[in-house]
């Protein structure tokens, strides 16, 4: 039973992972660019989350308005910074440090806004309680089945519409598909869009998990879903999501057997492990590189 | 008339300068530093500039001159830090006797441990080589949290350390004439054989194969090599700081080192040295505006990736010779116009 439970509370963990690793799957499918400033695109969900309570709207206005509001500043920023060095034909390492920059950009902004101390959050949705062996699950069984929605939903709009179709083609082959009438730039800010607003959602869930924000919550939480997204194999939609469950459930099954003080190494361990044994990841496919 | 000068000479004169300089600076600070002209909290901005140009410039090697993006420099700074520190706390000598042989011990666990994971981790390329350094470094750091012999997050202490106050000159001279050195040596190793071979895999690895360059020997080389000098660097700090917190070496460090490496142009040796410099000072000088300091250096950051995306210096270098030149050029000319009046 206590082994169970574990499992559930790993596997709760993991969906917030997965929603956030689907994010950045896309995004790196679509411009081989690991988005370091994702993880903290979760954080100003939270905290617009947490403001938008603070006034007193009720809790769905608080989620749309977090969606849209990350939305708005995953393409805001896909412009301003990424677009251009894309353009400009930048090397990859540029942009990676930009990534970082925005990163670093964001944390002392809202550091500054809202001071670094933590805040604390109310839980959100009033569920039914539903007990195994005495624990509380159904925050547990919300968070899955949320992922498990968005995943669903991402899979079918990435297979078959249009945008999901030119998205396709723009991760394919860039060029190729501009010179096919495919508005690229279009497709990248549409991409980023898409991958904020799941970050919103998993920082709805988050704020409904853990109750508690700080502006350097997405440093860690970014990196350890970015770790998911390589596990399960990085541009594939299935993957993320196994890739965030794996990683949650190894989390938990360390937290209740293991050395709790390790759990970030036994994440990274694992990266290691597939890194080495299959470097595509899980559900990934394997490109061949050609001379 | 004049000939022009051979390579060979011109880099001995070239050396020969660089060299006095260094001599001079050192001897000037040291005067300074014991009559007091310079206060302790300058000398001890001098000392982190000097660490951060060990730490950068050992980047440079793997990220700007290989080309292969590290992520995890920072734990191979703490590895280096723990065990300098240990060195010199367990065989109890005076600290200038020490030190030595505790960096050198530093150096070497950091590039066995380097050696160790750049066998698995030199095997993938790019971003993922990025991802699992990164993963490398969170290990080490998060193991080190976890040992009892490192005292875990309380922090590693109590080792024997050079007083700020009585004796702040020593430490500085160690950290000084180690940082020339590093950059001497990666200087000589980049315009060797082997720093030609490993430019040539950061232009194509696969043309660089097939030109018959051994790519998994000199990526292991120059990455180890990378870890040994991480690990002096880190040994270094530790006795400036007197304290080894391993939340102090984790992916934030690693990545405010890379940023060093990117800003002064990848695989710029002088680059390195003067945007290490520069952003050891920038926080400093940007204390006054204390909250917005941070937020100053990611607007800086962004903005240089923009508008320089080479980074500042690109691949070019500083010489010492450039100036050189210039001043004999002028000087010459000046002759030349005294002397031939009117003639052509």
């Amino acid at each position: 039973m206590y082994f169970l439970t574990q499992l559930l509370n790993g596997l709760g963990v993991g969906a917030i992972y997965a929603l956030v690793a689907l994010g950045y799957s896309m995004v790196y499918g679509i411009v081989q660019l690991i988005n370091f400033a994702h993880g903290d695109i979760i954080m100003v969900g939270s905290f617009t989350v947490y403001t938008i309570l603070s006034w007193n709207f009720p809790v769905p206005v608080a989620v749309m308005g977090s969606i849209l509001f990350c939305a708005i500043v995953g393409m805001i920023i896909s412009r301003v910074a990424y677009q251009r060095l894309l353009n400009k034909g930048a090397p990859r390492i540029a942009l990676l440090i930009t990534a970082i920059g925005v990163s670093m950009l964001l944390q002392n902004l809202y550091q500054l806004i809202y001071g670094s101390g933590a805040k604390a959050v109310p839980r959100m949705f009033d569920l039914p309680a539903i007990t195994v062996g005495g624990v509380q699950i159904s925050n547990t069984l919300l968070n899955i089945a949320v992922a498990l929605v968005m995943m669903v939903l991402l899979q079918l709009m990435v297979g078959r519409t249009k945008t999901g179709k030119a998205m396709q083609a723009t991760s394919e082959d860039a060029g190729a598909a501009t010179l096919m009438g495919i508005n690229t730039s279009r497709i990248i800010l549409f991409t980023f869009a898409i991958g904020s607003a799941l970050a919103a959602v998993g920082s709805v869930l988050y704020n409904n998990t853990y109750q508690q924000i700080t502006p350097y919550m997405g440093a860690m939480l970014g990196l350890k879903a970015f770790v998911a997204a390589v596990f399960g194999g990085i541009g594939s939609i299935p993957g993320a999501m196994l890739g965030g469950f794996i990683l949650g459930i190894a989390e938990g099954l360390n937290n209740a057997y293991g050395n709790s003080v390790l759990t970030d190494a036994v994440v990274f361990g694992l990266l290691i492990i597939i890194l080495l044994i299959k470097p595509a990841g899980l559900l990934g496919k394997h490109v061949r590189e050609k001379v | 008339m004049s000939k022009p000068w051979t390579k060979t000479r011109k880099r001995a004169i070239s050396s020969l300068i660089t060299l006095g300089f260094l001599v001079v600076v050192l001897l000037v600070m040291n005067v300074l530093i014991q009559l007091g002209l310079v206060n302790a909290g300058v000398v001890d901005m001098l000392k982190f500039i000097g660490i951060n140009i060990i730490a950068a410039v050992s980047l440079n090697m793997v990220s700007g001159m290989m080309g292969q993006l590290v992520l995890g420099h920072a734990g191979f700074m703490l590895v280096g830090a723990y065990a300098a520190a240990m060195f010199t706390n367990a065989v109890g000598w005076p600290l200038t006797a020490s030190l030595t042989p505790a960096l050198i011990i530093g150096g070497l666990l950091a590039a066995i441990i380097g050696f160790l994971i750049g066998i698995p981790a030199l095997r993938l390329r790019g971003d993922y080589l990025a991802i699992i350094t990164l993963g490398f470094g969170e290990i080490i750091r998060v193991i080190a949290n976890s040992l009892t012999i490192t005292n875990g997050a309380k922090g590693y202490y109590g080792f024997p350390t050079f007083s700020t106050r009585q004796d702040p000159a020593t430490l500085f001279n160690f950290i000084f004439v180690i940082a020339a050195f590093v950059v001497f040596f990666s200087y000589t190793f980049g315009t060797s054989r082997h720093g030609r071979a490993v430019i040539a895999i950061r232009e194509d690895e696969i043309a660089a194969e097939s030109s018959g360059i051994r790519t998994t020997y000199y990526k292991l080389l120059t990455f180890t090599l990378s870890a040994f000098f991480a690990g002096v660097a880190g040994g270094l700090l530790a006795h400036q700081l007197g304290i080894i917190d391993p939340s102090n070496y984790g992916f934030s460090k690693s990545v405010e080192i890379l940023m060093m490496v990117v800003l002064g142009g990848m695989g710029s040796i002088t680059g390195s040295v003067v945007s290490a410099s520069v952003l050891t000072f920038l926080p400093e000088v940007l204390r006054g505006f204390a909250n917005y300091r941070m937020l100053i250096y990611s607007v800086l950051l962004i903005c240089v990736m923009l508008f320089r995306p080479k980074g500042l210096f690109g691949r070019a270098e500083l010489r010492v010779i450039k100036p050189y030149e210039w001043l004999r050029d002028r000087h010459r000319a000046k002759k030349a116009q005294k002397t031939g009046g009117g003639g052509s």
